[in-house]
């Protein structure tokens, strides 16, 4: 028989009681399967859908604490990818447009 | 256990050879018990048919807050068992009429458990993460300092950007790739789950790692350490480790086991 004592500590993340991701994620989709009397059926599609719930109120939740550093990072967000291009397309047109002040675009201009 | 209420059932396990902590509660509040049936235990707990019947549960499974405080309270009774034995966890809300009911399942699935049983015997499951730290953070708000001195040199900045972050992405891909590896090897298996979404995880980074090890209990220790050697092995990747947990991952029958080995 194997005793506990021989077990390190209890490694959570971020300190504070173990992350509701990691539980959920162990809880809901891993362990065994077994159709209880009252059935749930708590398999792929609906536990799918579940996890979109989840996911739509944890975003609600963040947002109301004003966490949203997600929206504008361009690679979690096509919105902020979106807005990336944009920016560089503006950035892009400015330059071309103080070349051509500056008359370094003209020659390819005429050629054309 | 009123006989009006059902049966929730966390884990099946062999007869303990410690008792449970006296004050450990459950789902709904109430305390697990044992229910012994050829040789088998199943850890059940009595909820009340209000909450726990087919609507209200699927009801219920909607309600975040609801499903938070019953996953932790359902971890919270197979982590328990897990200091006193290996326990083969069952899924969440796994719900019967009445004890007859239990035993019959017990019955039917006996092999099944069995199998299950001697797969996780003195093992534990560890969950070990690998992120990448704000992966485009320093390259995006360093500002275009001093302003290009020419078009040539704009477009060279940015590709030094682009290709800062690719090689970062295939330092980090290399990093995973040799460490479940190397951890793999030294654990009686491993299995590689999807990364986690950053917003239902809330943890900074982007998770390019989430695999599960089964591990002897009696060379945890050494497996914490393998894993705690490399957390600073890597500038802009962070290491996370979480255990001792059931071996959830490592429940379900032998070769069904997608990422195994891999």
């Amino acid at each position: 028989m194997t005793t506990a004592s021989r077990l390190p500590e209890t490694y959570r993340s971020e300190g504070g009681g173990a992350n509701l991701a990691d539980i959920l994620e162990r809880v809901l989709d891993k362990g065994i399967v077994i159709a209880g009397d009252i059935r749930i059926n708590l398999l792929d599609i609906e536990l799918l859908t579940i996890k979109l719930r989840l996911i739509v109120a944890s975003v609600d939740k963040a947002k109301e604490m004003g966490i949203d550093w997600w929206e504008d990072d361009p690679a979690l967000s096509s919105g902020a990818r979106r807005k990336e291009l944009a920016r560089e397309n503006a950035e892009l047109k400015e330059r071309l447009a103080e070349l051509e002040k500056s008359g370094i675009g003209r020659e390819e201009r005429d050629t054309a | 256990m009123t006989t009006d209420d059902l049966r929730y059932v966390y884990a099946v396990c062999r007869p303990l050879a410690a008792p449970l902590q006296a004050e450990l509660t459950g789902v709904a509040g109430a305390p697990p018990a044992q229910l012994e049936h050829h040789g088998l235990v199943a850890i059940v707990g009595s909820v009340p048919e209000r909450d726990f019947a087919e609507v209200p549960l699927r009801a219920h499974m909607e309600d975040l807050d609801w499903l938070t405080e019953t996953a932790r309270a359902h971890q919270n009774v197979v982590a328990a068992l897990t200091t006193v034995t290996s326990p083969l966890p069952l899924r969440l809300a796994t719900v019967f009429r009445d004890d007859s009911g239990v035993r019959t399942m017990l019955e039917q699935e006996e092999d099944r458990f069995r199998a299950g049983l001697d797969r996780l015997e003195g093992r534990v499951e560890w969950g070990v993460k690998v992120y990448v730290e704000e992966p485009s953070a320093q390259a995006q708000t360093a500002p275009a300092t001093p302003a290009a001195s020419s078009g040539r040199d704009y477009l060279r900045r940015l590709r030094a950007e682009r290709t800062a972050r690719d090689d970062t992405w295939q330092r980090a891909e290399r990093f995973a790739q040799e460490l479940h590896d190397d951890l793999a090897r030294y654990a009686a298996a491993g299995r590689i789950h999807p990364p986690q979404n950053p917003e239902l995880s809330r943890t900074s980074g982007r998770n390019v790692l989430n695999a599960a090890y089964l591990v002897e209990r009696a060379t945890s220790e050494e497996f914490v350490e393998r894993v705690d050697a490399t957390k600073d092995r890597e500038p802009g990747l962070r290491v996370e480790l979480t255990g001792p947990w059931a071996g959830y991952s490592f429940s379900g029958p032998v070769g069904d086991e997608g990422g195994e080995r891999e």
